[in-house]
């Protein structure tokens, strides 16, 4: 099955003169793990809020063109049937974290699913042990850190193990550590559903793509409100470099794309040691 | 000339059970670049807010020119001490954008005309010139956190303390805000980052303060401390990729410039090869 389906999409916010999204033709099958990046302002939130339809139901502004997502018309379904099947984590926790208690907001989605009390408590417990917060269960969302907010952001939308799950900047106030490790349980959490017969898709927008590289089966890259490259991840990257769009290449890459041709390279490096060693260096220390 | 001078900092959050910051002492002079790092919930936030008298010790002291923050007003350290807040919605209340960059100049004096010009030069150095009359909450992510920055930036504070600066920013904005802050530094002001990007912390900052679980546990040169694998791993912090290009290449100096970088690299390299 599609998981999305835009055909010929545009949108325009009402007061803006600018288009957010231009002829936007996209397909991503069920499944799939896309990385969706590209400049600030360039639409990328404004993409996710389509795909859950809180466009055009909650931001004013004109739509044209197709959008459909498990073959619902995003245009006349209502955002609550979306949910169903669909979770977004936003940009801003803030907006996403309502209640009093960490504990409430991680069991809204689930008790809107209709969900029998033991396997809401499940699933609670099992979307806090996930992102790492079952420390933090009882406490008030207006008494967390930033990164901790993001966390329970996070936890609130995978216990309603949606279909289609998209992050809007996941990782963007997370410690090193525990953006790998979120990185990593959320596509184990794929890994399991899709082996228990699921097929679950995960579109995640990020300006930060080193730690989610290995896990992507494609990277779409808007600009100014056109898809401008959608392909294989290190195709995309390396021809995004060419034409200087100012997304984050990781480090590694940066060096490799520029040093590749001259030295004959032909295939990326994984660590800084391997990078050495490809162009002809043997290494200063041992480690 | 010491700015910021930090006592035996101690600092609970009404209804808290514990300490979110224990025993904190460090000076911070005139002109110096400190990056604070350290896992979720260490208190980096925590500690900000202490710095510009947003918050005040609950024992202890936090002294700006030597005068106790519990003895200034918050206006009077703001102008002295700029806080970027992580999430600029919590900043923001102008209904323009414009608006929200004059708020501060008024508030502290500035002149008509020269607001008018400082407004525009400020808008121009975050690309945000063709949104001056819009609403500062229909901005995309980074282009409000732009904003947030801009607007603090704008009354050219002493100290400018900045919260997770490079959230919501593609690379060129990340260059642009490094070229920003590196140039408040070589004013002689002072420049605080709080942030887990590790890589842009080691491109502006020459110092580092790591906390972890409200404690200091590392403050000394930023290169060195993130050189300390055994720190990393307790502050749930990441080695800058300059660093570890460093250390295993044996070269020292580099900076984050790939083209340069790149060019380096081939040269030793590929001169050893032949
Ligand atoms: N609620 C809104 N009302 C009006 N215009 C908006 C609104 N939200 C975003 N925009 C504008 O639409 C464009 C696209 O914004 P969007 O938030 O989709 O960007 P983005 O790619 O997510 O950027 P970032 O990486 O900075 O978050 C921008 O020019 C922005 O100013
Ligand atoms: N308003 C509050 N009331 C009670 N506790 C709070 C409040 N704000 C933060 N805390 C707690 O204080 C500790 C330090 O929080 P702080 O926001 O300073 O962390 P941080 O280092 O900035 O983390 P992050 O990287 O996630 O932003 C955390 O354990 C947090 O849960
Ligand atoms: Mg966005
Ligand atoms: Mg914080």
């Amino acid at each position: 099955m599609t998981a999305v389906k835009l055909r010929k999409l545009c949108f325009r916010y009402a007061g803006s003169e600018k288009q957010a999204l231009t002829n936007i033709d996209l397909t991503i099958e069920e499944g799939e793990s896309v990385l969706i990046t590209g400049p600030s302002g360039c639409g990328k939130s404004t993409l996710a809020r389509v795909l859950m339809g809180l466009i055009p139901h909650s931001y004013p502004g004109e739509l044209e063109g197709e959008a459909y997502v498990f073959d619902m018309d995003v245009k006349n379904t209502p955002v609550s049937r979306i949910a169903t099947r669909c979770g977004i984590v936003f940009q801003n926790p803030d907006n996403q974290l309502f209640t009093f208690s960490v504990e409430d907001d991680v069991a809204f989605g689930p008790e809107n699913l209709a969900l029998p009390p033991d396997e809401i408590g499940r699933r609670v417990d099992e979307a806090l042990r996930l992102v790492g917060i079952e420390h933090l269960r009882h406490s008030s969302p207006n008494n967390l850190s930033g990164g901790e907010q993001q966390k329970a952001a996070i936890a609130s939308i995978l216990s309603m193990k949606p279909s289609l799950l998209i992050f809007d900047e996941p990782t963007s106030m997370l410690d090193p550590s525990s953006s790998a490790s979120l990185i990593e349980r959320i596509f184990e959490l794929k890994r399991s559903l899709d082996e228990a017969g699921g097929k679950t898709t995960v579109i995640i927008v990020e300006h930060r793509i080193d730690l989610l590289l290995k896990h992507l089966s494609r990277i779409i890259v808007i600009s100014e409100g056109r898809v401008v490259l959608d392909g294989e991840p290190l195709r995309v990257l390396e021809e995004s470099f060419r034409r200087g769009i100012p997304i984050n290449i990781p480090p590694m890459l940066q060096i490799y794309f520029r040093v590749k041709d001259r030295c004959g390279l032909e295939k990326p490096p994984t660590t800084v040691r391997e990078l050495i060693c490809m162009l002809g260096g043997s290494v200063s220390r041992d480690g | 000339m010491v700015k910021i001078a930090v006592e035996n900092l101690y600092f609970r959050y009404p209804e808290a059970a514990g300490f979110a910051l224990r025993n904190v002492s460090f000076r911070i002079e005139e002109g110096e670049s400190v990056a604070i790092l350290g896992e979720n919930g260490a208190g980096k936030t925590t500690l900000a807010k202490n710095l510009n008298g947003l918050l005040k010790p609950t024992e202890g002291s936090v002294k700006i020119d030597g005068v106790d923050t519990r003895s200034l007003s918050v206006a009077k350290i703001a102008r002295k001490i700029g806080f970027v807040n992580h999430n600029p919605e919590h900043q923001f209340f102008a209904e323009k954008v414009e608006d929200e960059i004059r708020f501060g100049l008024r508030n502290f004096g500035f002149p008509e005309e020269t607001i008018d010009k400082i407004i525009q030069e400020v808008l121009s150095v975050f690309g945000l010139e063709e949104y001056r009359g819009k609403n500062p909450f229909q901005l995309s992510g980074g282009e409000k956190k732009r904003l947030a920055i801009a607007s603090i930036m704008a009354w050219r504070p002493e100290a400018l303390i900045v919260d997770e600066p490079t959230i919501g920013m593609d690379y060129a904005q990340k260059m642009n805000i490094r070229r920003v802050l590196r140039r408040i530094v070589s004013e002689g002001r002072c420049v605080i980052v709080i942030t887990h990007d590790v890589d842009f912390a080691a491109t502006i900052c020459e110092r580092a303060i790591i906390l972890s679980r409200g404690e200091v546990i590392g403050d000394g040169r930023l290169r060195e401390l993130l050189s300390d694998d055994e720190l990393v791993e307790k502050a749930s912090l990441r080695k800058p990729f300059i660093i570890e290009l460093e250390e295993e290449t044996g070269l020292t100096g580099l900076e984050e410039d790939f083209d340069i970088l790149s060019s380096i690299l081939m040269e030793v390299f590929q001169k050893c090869r032949s």
